[in-house]
């Protein structure tokens, strides 16, 4: 019965799921459209010259109706196809390829870190609820909560890279490979991790508090179940499901571009590539990027809702 | 995140003349080179060496199509790759680089240009033919290379190699300046049947391409037979980081060597502390309030002469540009040849300004002043400038556009806006902005006589008596003109202590600007 009910579940998320890619590309399509200039007018710039605008428009045919220039890009899509960039007429896929890779590998890292970090940090604090150590990682996680990353970003080059010469200050010039230099990779994940650790850590205390008040854990208690196991077989499981929501959606805005540290650190992730495609209504870059974007939340808030709803069934799975 | 995307470059334009009658008959002068003043001081040239240097990119789209190039990282590349004919010199006349000499027929609609014995990089020798077909290639009806406008003059179908390293090119109507032509932003010599740039481009420029990853990185490496003396550097890598704070750390690091496009705060900051250089290029960037002088207030010339009495251009230039800068005259080209310098300098004078707005039966007026961060101190130039008007009685609404078709957007619409145009001849900057035919007049600045002023520079041969018709067109410009010039901005760059050569008297966009051939690591 209830493996039944969790299929239907997940197919009817999933249904959902492409219903609001779908609705995601059409509105992307719809407000680059509605964005002041197109990208014949980017690409002139400075020299706005009304002949030469009416030339590059017809050289990148977007002098044809828009639902037109939509479908065109849509009848390509089920065969993997995403089009071809307007301003440089190289494949919109190489764009992603290239971008995704240094995308995927801060995340991956950051999310590596994360998990372990938010989890201890929270149990630590919910075990000396009020008392000292609470107090003090209470502080701090709201203190960095609190600081931007930008500002973050910068204070950290500052001393760690300029005064104290322990890193180097950017990524710039490695490119793709940013595994070969692993030193430049250390400031950027400390950034993105500054302020999921402090939601995440909180929500986790939050959680393990209320577990660790409840009655089952009392009942557990009683029976002489040892203290170990009560906080992580029988607390945790149920203090994480806000948690892993949470998860979800920072792993999903790593995964989305994280454009202030790829600008500071010079990484050029799909943050970068959605930016300048913007700038330049580069439109089947920026419907491209769409798609995976959209693709990646439904899938990450999918898992999110089905571990949630293996974490505590009883809860039950808001849809 | 990274304003100026396309600033700056703003040049399709043909190049002032270098020359009077003498000039006219050849042009030769060999092409100086500028080790001498280059290194003056900087000691002798060392060979050897990886210099990286980061600009502001165009992202995943760049390309290394030479005459596609638009923003300052593109120029960097193409020019580390290509030759033009003729390029900008520091005052922004022609010089001869893959021309050695050209010369007129009397009616100066005719010219014989003889190129330089220079080859590319797999050996060929660079011919008329590839003149012709790079020519041909920029002007193709079907495209929209930015340099067609500038090569318009010529007419390509008449136009014919008369040897291996001449060609007479056939102009559809007479032009003195026609050198500048040759030295147009994006004129650069291909080899003939080039269409793929970004695999193995070939080209007659200082260096070959090693690799290029768009958005990343381009590697070259020096071309031992350059026409003009091989580079001093091994290699030059030119990234990209669009982020100001990202290529000053970069810099302060010692992960580059060269960082282009500091902010003034930026350059004070670290300027005579020893740990980094500080270049300022003088008379980089023109900036302006552009006035529409073909409609209400401003097409009552009493309104602009008062709104030029507005405004108090140091506290511009200190507030918007932070110091780094000069002040304006109301004319394009500070500095650059042909520039009137005679004229006096005007100051504000709020009395006069309120006198002639009465005059003009204009209290009391209010105007909006376009602008957006397209540009560096735009946005600050508003703020200030209606501050400047509040005290003369007129009210001013700062409207904020969007960056991106900011340029597209004030050409015709709006009566007042913030403007600003990278270095180009004077000439260029009235064939583009100030003919009853231009194709970015944003003045609306039409006027027959005007225009007959300039068709007459254009067939006068002798460089003084062209210099006194170009003083006539900016006598008029600084009277009534529809450009409210308040000052230059530098062009800063930022360099590691140990690089030399690099040339601090041009102008962003002139030859010797980005020019990595003469630069060496000591």
């Amino acid at each position: 019965m209830r493996e039944s009910g969790l299929r239907s579940f997940v197919a009817r998320r999933l249904l959902l799921g492409a219903v609001q890619t779908v609705a995601v590309v059409l509105l992307v399509f719809a407000l680059t459209e509605a964005l002041p200039g197109d990208a014949a007018v980017a690409l002139a710039g400075d020299q706005p010259d009304p002949a030469r605008i009416a030339a590059i428009r017809e050289t990148m045919h977007l002098d044809r109706p828009a639902y037109q220039r939509l479908a065109d890009w849509a009848s390509g899509l089920p065969y993997g196809d995403f089009g071809t960039s307007l301003t440089s007429g190289r494949p919109v896929s190489d764009y992603i390829t290239d971008g995704f890779g240094p995308t995927l590998l801060l995340a991956s890292l950051t999310l590596a870190l994360l998990i372990p970090l938010a989890l201890g940090l929270g149990v630590l604090a919910a075990r000396h609820e009020g008392r000292l150590v609470d107090r003090l990682v209470s502080t701090v996680t709201l203190a960095v909560y609190a600081v931007p990353e930008f500002a973050l970003g910068v204070l950290l080059v500052t001393v760690f890279a300029l005064k104290l010469a322990w890193l180097p200050p950017t990524a710039v010039g490695y490119g793709t490979d940013l595994l070969g230099h692993p030193a430049a990779l250390v400031l950027p994940v400390l950034v993105l991790l500054s302020r999921p650790v402090c939601s995440l850590s909180r929500l986790v205390r939050a959680g393990m508090v209320d577990a660790l008040a409840s009655p089952y854990t009392a009942h557990a208690r009683r029976y002489g179940v040892p203290g170990a196991r009560v906080r992580y077989t029988h607390a945790l499981p149920n203090a994480l499901a806000p948690a892993v929501q949470q998860l979800a959606r920072t792993a999903d805005w790593l995964l989305c571009g994280v454009i202030v540290v790829e600008a500071l650190f010079v990484i050029p992730g799909l943050g970068t590539v959605l930016l300048n495609a913007v700038a330049e209504r580069d439109v089947p870059v920026v419907q491209g990027l769409a798609v995976v974007f959209g693709v990646l939340t439904v899938a990450l808030n999918l898992g999110a809702d089905v571990v949630a709803y293996r974490l505590t069934p009883r809860a039950g799975v808001a849809a | 995140m990274h304003d100026e995307r396309f600033s700056g470059l703003r040049r399709r334009g043909f190049l002032a003349a270098t020359s009077g009658a003498a000039a006219l008959a050849l042009v030769g002068c060999g092409g100086g080179t500028d080790d001498d003043k280059a290194a003056g001081g900087d000691g002798t040239p060392k060979r050897g060496g990886r210099l990286r240097a980061a600009f502001a990119g165009g992202g995943a789209s760049e390309t290394l199509d030479p005459h596609l190039a638009n923003l300052f990282a593109d120029v960097a590349r193409a020019k580390a790759l290509y030759d033009k004919l003729a390029d900008y010199g520091a005052d922004l006349s022609a010089q001869p680089r893959l021309a050695t000499k050209w010369e007129a027929n009397k009616t100066l609609d005719r010219w014989q240009v003889t190129l330089r014995e220079a080859t590319f990089h797999d050996g060929s020798p660079v011919t008329a033919a590839d003149v012709l077909y790079s020519y041909r290639r920029i002007a193709d009806p079907d495209q929209a290379f930015r340099a067609k406008a500038s090569l318009d003059p010529i007419d390509l179908d008449a136009s014919r190699a008369t040897g291996q390293r001449s060609i007479e090119f056939v102009l559809k109507r007479p032009t003195a300046e026609f050198p500048n032509i040759l030295a147009a932003f994006g004129a650069y010599i291909v080899p003939e049947g080039a269409k793929d740039f970004d695999g193995k481009p070939i080209g007659s420029g200082p260096f070959r391409l090693v690799s290029f990853a768009p958005g990343r990185s381009a590697v070259f490496r020096r071309h031992d037979d350059y026409w003009e003396g091989a580079p001093h550097l091994d290699e030059l890598e030119l990234v990209v980081a669009n982020e100001e704070s990202a290529r000053v750390n970069a810099l302060l690091g010692g992960q580059i060597e060269y960082a282009h496009e500091l902010n003034p705060t930026t350059a004070r900051a670290h300027e005579g502390r020893g740990q980094i250089e500080i270049v300022r290029l003088r008379g980089s960037a023109m900036q302006a309030f552009c006035m529409k002088t073909d409609r209400a207030p401003f097409d009552d010339e009493r309104v602009r002469e008062a709104f030029f009495l507005i405004a108090d251009r140091q506290e511009l230039v200190d507030g918007a540009l932070s110091g780094a800068g000069v002040v304006g005259n109301d004319l394009f080209g500070k500095g650059y040849e042909y520039y009137a310098d005679s004229l006096p300098q005007r100051e504000q004078d709020l009395d006069k300004a309120r006198a002639l707005l009465k005059q003009a039966g204009a209290e009391k007026l209010r105007v909006t002043l376009d602008t957006s961060a397209v540009a560096a101190g735009f946005t600050e130039a508003a703020g200030i400038f209606r501050d400047q008007a509040a005290k003369a009685g007129v009210t001013i609404d700062v409207k904020m556009g969007s960056k991106d078709s900011y340029w597209s957007d004030i050409l015709d619409n709006g009566t007042l806006c913030c403007y600003r145009s990278g270095a180009m001849p004077i000439e260029a900057h009235i064939s583009q902005r100030l003919l009853t035919d231009s194709t970015t007049n944003a003045t609306k600045w039409r006027h027959k006589d005007f225009d007959a002023l300039y068709q007459q520079a254009q067939s006068t041969r002798d460089k003084t008596e062209r210099a006194v018709v170009y003083d006539r067109m900016q006598r008029r410009l600084y009277a009534e003109g529809g450009f409210l010039v308040w000052g230059f901005a530098d062009w800063i760059i930022g360099t590691s202590g140990n690089v030399k050569g690099v040339e601090t008297e041009a102008p962003a966009n002139t030859l010797d600007w980005a020019r990595f051939d003469k630069v060496w690591l000591a």
